[in-house]
């Protein structure tokens, strides 16, 4: 590991002060699990690290007058997974529940999992987030690869397992820096980007900002769900995700957001899939219609094919999930109950 | 930079663009901010001394910003439980307990410690788990064996009458090359069902 500087925050204003420093990169620490990772590897060597998971402001999970809820951007995974509060979103306990390993749930913070840099094989070796713009992923290893997004040089996947489920349920994020008066609350989705140039990344922060809170608008009533595709047992990424949140009234789907995670960039947000749930009543042929239109813009590389038949199906089973029409729905909010098979 | 292309890259413009208009006032903020932040010496470059709390003792180590708490673990207070199999943290060999979580000594900084308990396998001598792991064969080369101790004991203490299902679901981060799991399995589920776990 390359040496840096470390600063230990206390407070937002002291992180985003600590953030700010002339000449020097700087990297947000929370739980460490990515961040020191890539520093070991020297895929990431910043100037400074400054810790934030001590900050009190951010440990916390509240409601707020209108009945969002706050979610500290260092509240461990955990610590979400087994909050009632977060109870009417099954889509993002069921996302965590798939972390399945005790220390990756308890290191690792909300903001860091969202935050979390790409899995792809070529970045973490050290070859650039674009790997020779895009050449190495077109012409080598690309099965765990984008099949949606993957027109320009960035081939790699949003490595997010929780970012899908968050936008399908509408969140923002409040973001503060990196001059100590600036915030601002987005939408969740406008933190991710599509790198097209080898200085760029795939998370659109500037220099000196920092996720403070994951705003949470109240479910009403919403239905919602995740399912992922895995190897198997065993922490890796999974092959496939997405996360549905619809409504239905009398029936028929009233509104609805469906998001793809492991498909492409950035996390990957449905629309027409989910436009054509709208006015219809959810089933095994219309949740199966959504997930073909979900893939009907892809494209695989030449050993990622098979991801658009797993796209397909991981849309249909959230959707069939959320509906309470598939076996293997999560039925509690703690681990004590339930242990869903994703696989 | 601000190149329209795509919906995705002016999202990019939106974010940076309250921080671009700044930026001419940014520099002298810093500076002074980086000044301010020395004379409250909450920024640590090169070597220091810091006292860790390990197994109820406070102990003193000579740390840089880069240095792990595994190293300082093992290199340090020869507490060699803790493995060093992956930099990365994805073996679960060097699982240790921070303030009762179970973390990857390998991703932790010396330095974020400070202040905290550290709690490593070799406080766990009299527990129940290594007892199990014996009484069960529940090791080959022993190498993973400590950071699944304490990766089972963490799991048990959250999940004290936890099933098959959920010990094989949740002890996801933890990697055994010998492939021992059934034993070990065997072993978590005898302190799941035999109320050993208070």
């Amino acid at each position: 590991m390359k040496n840096f500087e470390y600063a230990y925050a206390k407070t937002e204003a002291e992180a985003i002060q600590l953030l700010s420093v002339a000449n020097k990169s700087t990297a947000v620490l929370a739980g460490g699990t990515d961040l020191v990772a890539l520093m070991q590897s020297m895929v990431v060597a910043p100037d400074r690290v400054v810790n934030v998971g001590d900050i009190e402001t951010m440990q916390h999970i509240k409601r707020d007058e209108n009945n969002n809820l706050w979610i500290g951007a260092a509240v461990h995974l955990d610590e979400l997974l087994t909050s009632p509060v977060v109870d009417p979103f099954p889509s993002i306990k069921q996302v965590i529940q798939g972390i399945s390993s005790v220390q990756m749930q308890s290191q690792g913070t909300v903001a860091g999992e969202l935050l979390r840099r790409p899995c792809c094989w070529y970045f973490r070796g050290g070859n650039g987030l674009l790997a020779n713009e895009g050449r190495m992923v077109i012409e080598g290893d690309n099965r765990y690869h984008a099949i949606l997004g993957n027109r320009g040089p960035a081939k790699f996947v949003s490595a997010s397992r929780l970012a899908p489920a968050m936008i399908s349920l509408g969140a923002k994020v409040r973001i503060i820096g990196p001059k100590p008066e600036q915030e601002q609350i987005v939408d969740i989705e406008n933190l991710f980007c599509t790198p097209e140039k080898t200085d760029e990344t795939e998370i659109a922060l500037a220099a000196g900002q920092l996720v403070t809170h994951i705003i949470l608008p109240p479910d009403q009533g919403r239905l919602s769900a995740a399912y992922e595709v895995r190897h198997g047992e065993g922490p890796d990424q999974p092959l496939m995700a997405a996360a549905v949140r619809f409504e239905v009234l009398s029936g028929l789907v009233t509104e609805s957001k469906i998001v793809l995670g492991q498909v492409a960039p950035t996390p990957w947000i449905a629309r027409e899939a989910a436009m054509a749930l709208l006015g219809r009543p959810i089933n095994e042929e219309t949740a199966a219609m959504a997930g073909m239109k979900a893939v009907s813009g892809a494209i695989a590389l030449s050993g990622n094919e098979y991801k658009i038949e797993l796209a397909k199906v991981a849309v249909k089973r959230a959707i069939l999930r959320a509906a309470g029409l598939e076996t293997g729905c999560f039925e509690s909010s703690t681990c004590e109950t339930a242990a869903v098979n994703f696989a | 930079m601000a190149k329209p292309s795509s919906d995705q890259f002016s999202r990019r413009a939106f974010l940076k663009g309250s921080s671009a208009v700044a930026a001419a006032s940014a520099v002298v903020t810093s500076a002074a901010a980086q000044e301010k932040s020395a004379q409250s010496s909450q920024v640590i470059a090169g070597e220091t001394t810091v006292s860790l709390n390990v197994n109820g003792k406070s102990m003193t180590a000579k740390v840089e910003p880069r240095t792990t708490l595994l190293d300082v673990l093992r290199y340090q207070f020869n507490l060699t439980g803790a493995k060093p199999v992956s930099s990365d943290g994805s073996s679960g060999a060097s699982t240790v307990l921070i303030d009762n979580r179970p973390v990857e000594a390998a991703v932790t900084l010396a330095l974020s410690a400070v202040g905290k308990n550290i709690q490593t396998v070799e406080s766990l001598a009299g527990d129940a788990v290594p007892k199990a792991f014996m009484q069960y064969d529940a090791s080959q080369c022993g190498f993973c064996t400590p950071g699944f101790v304490v990766a089972v004991r963490a799991f048990l203490n959250r999940n004290p009458n936890a099933t098959e299902e959920q010990i094989r679901a949740g002890l996801n981060g933890n990697i055994c090359r010998c492939g021992t799991y059934a034993n070990i399995l065997q072993a978590a589920i005898s302190i799941a069902k035999g109320g050993q776990n208070g």
